[in-house]
């Protein structure tokens, strides 16, 4: 039996996470549990959606540099009106999921690079979540909190909410007519249009799409940390970029896959971990986690060399 | 008696009795810090360093380790905290990002039966503990001097730190009631120096212009030598300037001292706290009852002991003390 280029693509992602996995069960034996894993995972659960997100906005051939400050804004709004008047909380939520349409739109139709344009926004989400939780606080909606720290049978919590996200995105990603034509977009977005569609449509579902995703990375990282603060998720700009990249997206062509990303941000998290455990001095964590991405990079690499001389032949 | 006599005392009765406790010695304290960035951090680290070493040498715990996240974010903090409850360290000392943003891991370590002290960047989560510094009263205090040494009042200058971060806004209500209840003092200027003497001196310089004679400068640490310099720039008499327990603004002091006597104070909090935190942790892992919330004295500099101080303070760096065993007691016994 062949292998599909999409099944190779998914090898090193899902080798380097259970390599990882594997280090770090050797190293600290207590994280093979229940509880272990959870506290191993469940902060991966906001970074995989916002990866997700992220890897929505890279189908269409975009990047969205706002991406940290606008899951921080989420999670402002998420700790304050989602808790105290749900109504009003769900009525921002939709227009900023409404507001991310309309970036899309512009970007296509002024023809703007998504960087410069996602860019301006983050300093206008970050100025909107400073405005909203002037100073840390805020409580985390009771239904958060209950379905972030809930404890199904034998599966934790942070496995299951990865397995979910990365089943749900598949079906809408890969198996969805839309899915089809978002990644189209990506990979010649004239041949789309001249088959019919509207690309202006198609881009703002996108980023409308990546929006939603954005909304519920804020909503589950303020149940897990139980309040937040405008400065909470900057990370999740940069770590989201890697986690599509490392899962075996690209930032041109519609090449993306929601499994990878997941898994990618799932490798990211344990990473950092894998480095505490190993007790890497801090001034070099940053660097040991830059070479991890390298390592991981360099090995598709050389597979994707493989693949295409299998193809030549 | 001053702080250090105190502490010099007590540092070395700590050292003949500390072996005797012995409950705690094959427990594991971690600290996680937030951020090791600039001096007073650098001093902090180093305190903990250097006391916790001496602990686990004597056996008082197992491990002592630090850890510093690579960015200074929240939810890295709350992996790394996550990941000292997979370690199985008994305790946890916290120097948080936030306040709030790391109440969810501080739980989970909480529920595994951790003890999580906080100290410097306290944490609300209910079920750890705070050492915090009363910065009220470490701005009342400037005040309180001030009152004695110039006791026909004047114009007050106030340098404030980052807007928007809680510890300005404690300190800034010290100064404020201080001024009300000695009405002598008027505030006739404010501005803002971010704890940074590069700031309070441009700062203070595009205000100087448009302020009447002044007669102090209240501080809140880091600015006082930027104060200074811009008052000399301006070529104006320097008023009493409460300094900030930094190597730079003791050093001026000092030069000023030696030239015509000048005379004022610096107030401070010690980067040694990290080691204060420590302690209240073995104290509790030992059994102790300790409230929820302690309060750390500050540390003071005043006339007499400025040679000993500048003397102990690392070129760059920080007036520091680090805290013994006993020393712990006294600020846990204390009401």
């Amino acid at each position: 039996m062949k292998l599909s280029s999409g099944t190779i693509r998914l090898i090193i992602p899902a080798a380097s996470l259970v390599l990882l996995l594997a280090a770090v069960f050797y190293m600290q034996p207590r994280a093979m549990s229940y509880t272990g894993l959870n506290l191993l995972f469940n902060l991966a659960v906001p970074i995989a959606l916002a990866t997700i997100a992220q890897m929505l906005i890279m189908s269409v051939n975009d990047l969205d540099l706002s991406m940290g400050t606008f899951v921080s804004f989420c999670a402002c709004v998420s700790a304050t009106f989602l808790q105290s008047s749900p109504a009003l909380g769900i009525l921002i939520f939709l227009g900023a999921i409404a507001a991310y349409a309309l970036i899309g739109v512009v970007i296509y139709v002024r023809d703007l690079p998504s960087i410069v344009v996602t860019l301006g926004m983050s300093f206008v989400w970050g100025g909107l979540a400073v405005l909203i939780l002037p100073s840390p606080g805020g409580t985390a909606p009771t239904w958060a909190r209950w379905l972030m720290t809930a404890k199904p049978p034998l599966v934790p919590m942070a496995i299951v909410a990865s397995i979910l996200i990365a089943a749900v995105t598949h079906c809408i990603v890969m198996r969805s007519s839309f899915g089809v034509l978002m990644r189209g977009v990506g990979g010649n977005d004239r041949s789309v249009e001249r088959a019919g569609w509207s690309v202006l449509g198609l881009r703002a579902a996108t980023y409308a799409l990546a929006g939603f995703f954005a909304v519920l990375a804020g909503i589950a990282l303020v149940g897990l940390t139980t309040s937040a603060d405008a400065n909470i998720a900057l990370r999740y700009t940069l770590l989201s970029i890697a986690g599509v990249i490392l899962g075996g997206g690209q930032f041109v062509g519609g090449k993306v896959s929601p499994i990878g990303a997941v898994i990618g941000a799932l490798t990211l998290t344990l990473a950092g971990s894998f480095l505490s455990f190993m007790r890497i001095s801090p001034d070099w964590q940053i660097g040991a986690q830059g070479a991890i991405l390298i390592v991981v990079l360099a090995l598709r690499l050389a597979l994707n060399r493989l693949e295409k001389r299998e193809k030549s032949e | 008696m001053t702080i250090r006599t105190m502490l010099a005392a007590s540092v070395a009765f700590a050292c003949l009795c500390a072996p005797a406790l012995a409950d705690t010695s094959s427990k594991k304290i971690a600290l996680s810090n937030n951020y090791a960035g600039n001096s007073w951090r650098q001093a902090m680290l180093t305190s903990w360093d250097k006391i916790t070493k001496e602990a686990v040498s004597k056996g008082v715990v197992a491990a002592a380790d630090p850890f510093t996240t690579a960015e200074n974010q929240a939810t890295e903090q709350a992996a790394q905290i996550q990941n000292m409850i997979l370690q199985g360290y008994d305790a946890i000392v916290v120097n948080a990002a936030s306040p709030t943003a790391l109440n969810g891991a501080i739980k989970e370590a909480c529920d595994a039966g951790i003890t999580v002290v906080s100290f410097d960047g306290i944490v609300t989560e209910p079920c750890a503990w705070r050492i915090a510094v009363d910065f009220k009263k470490m701005g009342e205090s400037q005040i309180d001097y001030l009152a004695k040494k110039l006791p026909k009042g004047g114009n007050l200058l106030e340098i404030r730190g980052l807007a928007g971060v809680s510890v300005d806004d404690e300190i800034h209500a010290g100064i404020a009631a201080g001024v009300s209840k000695n009405s002598q003092f008027k505030i006739v200027g404010s501005v803002n120096g971010d704890w940074a003497q590069d700031v309070a001196q441009r700062a203070v310089a595009g205000i100087l212009p448009s302020l009447p004679e002044v007669a102090a400068v209240v501080t809140q640490g880091g600015d006082g030598y930027g104060a200074a310099q811009a008052f000399a720039a301006a070529k104006r008499p320097t008023p009493t300037i409460v300094m900030g327990n930094r190597e730079d603004e003791l050093v001026w002091w000092k030069q000023q001292k030696d030239k015509d006597g000048y005379e004022t104070m610096s107030v401070s909090i010690a980067p040694g706290v990290s080691t204060l935190a420590f302690w209240v942790a073995q104290q509790i892992l030992d059994g102790k009852e300790v409230k929820k919330d302690l309060v750390v004295p500050f540390l003071r500099i005043d006339q007499a002991n400025l040679e000993e101080n500048l003397k102990t303070t690392q070129k760059g760096g920080v007036a520091n003390v680090e805290y013994s065993l006993e020393d712990a007691q006294k600020v846990i016994d204390a009401k």
